[in-house]
């Protein structure tokens, strides 16, 4: 579905007379097979938004080619837009304009006759659960509410690929789990390709079969969830030590079941260290603590999340650079 | 075929909201009435003083021609409103003709204008203005064409701009030579020379004084030439930038 080899985009930025050139997204490759779910994870500014803008034929490639549902996106922009839909991070309506008509006419811009664009139209209002909607004003509809008219928007014309630029950011709780199972309903119900960005790593985690980071332009990681975690050797152990004084005592004996000291983390009364099948370890571990008189406050274990993914493959956590 | 289509498919959306906002459509309609009652009385005295015969055959085509300018200046802080909310966007990922989202967008603006000439050319005639209607004719034709281009070239300015804060000091820049040098309310040829010669540099002074020419029943002037010229010309020119802001990838 999408073929994209060596896409680079180049922004020339001005600070006082200083020109610089800033390559924001710098030599990407990325492949999506049809009907797959791909999560495009990477922190604010690491170039998400801009390949989605070229794959998307809203911005022309400084370099590199890409093809998407078979079409080059500079040559045959033109069939690549009539075959997918597009949901972008900065909504699609105007906020007074009339929700079903904005919908409407977004069809007929694609060929639709009014009439299809009308039956299309209440169809995806029903399944998005934006009944009673049609005659409201965007501005007056919830933030939830005004994401899922927007993927109507971008599902009136039917399309077997959707791209989704960042689709829940800013959403309370609620409305983002509401709005997971609405773009899980997009490949399990009309069989779509999809391609989203997010910086929520449960989200991508949550939603794709497959994951891309993105860091600084360059694409870092390519793989299943699961695969991308076990990347990232064992379960994080934190444990809380009661005394200060007995803290590098315990921090020994974790070393010993670890084999490194260097690896083990010691902060205040926390000591912490990645361990492998934690387990089956802790049960011995804790005993050894016991006998040797130290008291635990707490102890916390961790599986490993897409964020320690990002921090091994970037030596940064999502959540600092977000 | 198509293009049309498109075309009118924006047009009707543009129209539809504005039209439910009654208040944006009274003013639109309130200026030119009170440009006629509250400025025009004030030339009445010194028409003679330069040449005309009738006050308002020398107004009102001067007024048709500010409508046409400063009206359709103003269309492109709508357009970063609807950048903003992300309806450009989401109009360019169609596969729509870029020209069509444009000319949509001008069919409103100019229909706009339109009326309002309309409403404007009415009243003068009520006032007692005196004017062929084939002039008449020609007059809002050249006006509407103006209006068009002063509408494109705003909606370009909007979108390479995308903020207010350095829209409006830019237009402001631009508003306050043509208006100066257009001879819009009072004739350029009451000034001295060296007011008058850099006149000649200002387009938008060509066609009012081809408007103007129209509305008093001279058409087979070379200032006729001038204007329906300069009009064509700025027509052509704002289009063409219209067009390639709507078109360019990272607006």
């Amino acid at each position: 579905m999408i073929h994209a080899r060596g896409l680079v985009q180049t922004f020339h930025t001005k600070a006082g007379r200083e020109k610089s050139e800033v390559r924001a997204v710098d030599g990407v490759d990325i492949d999506v097979a049809e009907g797959e779910v791909v999560g495009f994870l990477g922190p604010n500014g690491a170039g998400k938004t801009t390949t989605l803008r070229m794959l998307t034929t809203l911005l022309r490639p400084t370099a590199g080619t890409a093809t998407v549902a078979g079409f080059d996106v500079v040559k045959q922009a033109e069939q690549v837009r009539r075959s997918i839909g597009y949901v972008s991070q900065s909504g699609s309506t105007g906020g007074t304009a009339r929700a079903g008509e904005e919908v409407m006419d977004h069809g007929m811009l694609y060929g639709l006759t009014s009439a299809q664009a009308k039956e299309r139209g209440h169809q995806l209002f029903e399944q998005l659960d934006l009944d009673g909607m049609w005659s409201r004003q965007p501005k007056s509809m919830s933030g939830g509410q005004r994401r899922r008219l927007d993927i109507a928007m971008g599902l009136i014309h039917d399309p077997t690929l959707v791209f989704l630029d960042e689709p829940t950011t800013g959403l309370d709780p609620q409305a983002r789990a509401n709005l997971w199972t609405h773009i899980a309903d997009l490949r399990s119900r009309r069989g779509a390709t999809v391609f989203l960005t997010t910086h929520y790593l449960d989200e991508a985690d949550h939603l794709s079969d497959r994951i891309v980071v993105i860091d600084h332009g360059r694409i870092v990681a390519s793989d299943t969830p699961d695969n991308l975690k076990a990347q990232v050797s064992g379960d994080l152990v934190d444990l809380e030590i009661a005394a200060l004084e007995q803290v590098s005592a315990a921090a020994e004996k974790v070393a010993t079941v670890v084999g490194d000291a260097a690896d083990v983390e010691v902060d205040a009364h926390h000591v912490r260290a990645r361990v492998q099948r934690a387990g089956v370890v802790i049960p011995g571990l804790l005993r050894e603590l016991d006998q040797a008189g130290i008291t635990l406050t707490s102890i916390e274990v961790r599986r490993p999340t897409l964020d320690d993914v990002f921090l091994t493959l970037t030596g940064r956590s999502l959540r600092d650079s977000a | 075929m198509t293009f049309l289509r498109e075309s009118y498919i924006v047009f009707r959306r543009q129209m539809r909201m504005n039209l439910r906002n009654p208040a944006w459509v009274i003013i639109g309609m309130l200026q030119p009435v009170l440009y006629l009652f509250l400025f025009g009385p004030l030339l009445k005295p010194l028409a003679e003083q330069f040449g005309a015969t009738n006050a308002y055959t020398f107004f009102v085509p001067g007024l048709l021609v500010q409508l046409g300018i400063f009206g359709a200046f103003f269309a492109g802080f709508t357009l970063i409103a609807e950048w903003r909310d992300g309806v450009i966007e989401a109009e360019r990922v169609t596969p729509a003709s870029r020209t069509a989202l444009l000319v949509g967008r001008l069919m409103r603006d100019v229909l706009q204008l339109f009326v309002q000439a309309l409403i404007l050319v009415g009243l003068g005639y009520v006032v007692g203005m005196r004017a062929p209607v084939r002039g008449v004719v020609l007059g809002v034709a050249l006006t509407l064409l103006l209006g068009a281009a002063c509408a494109a070239a705003s909606n370009a300015l909007a979108l390479s701009t995308k903020s207010e804060d350095v829209m409006a000091p830019v237009i402001n820049m631009v508003m306050m030579p043509v208006l100066l040098l257009s001879g819009i309310l009072l004739p350029m040829t009451i000034g001295p020379a060296w007011l008058v010669r850099s006149s000649d540099f200002m387009p938008t002074r060509w066609i009012v004084d081809a408007v103007r020419g129209a509305f008093g029943g001279s058409f087979a002037t070379s200032s006729m030439a001038w204007g329906i010229s300069w009009t064509l010309v700025l027509f052509a020119a704002a289009l063409w930038w219209g067009t390639s802001t709507f078109r360019r990838e990272n607006s």
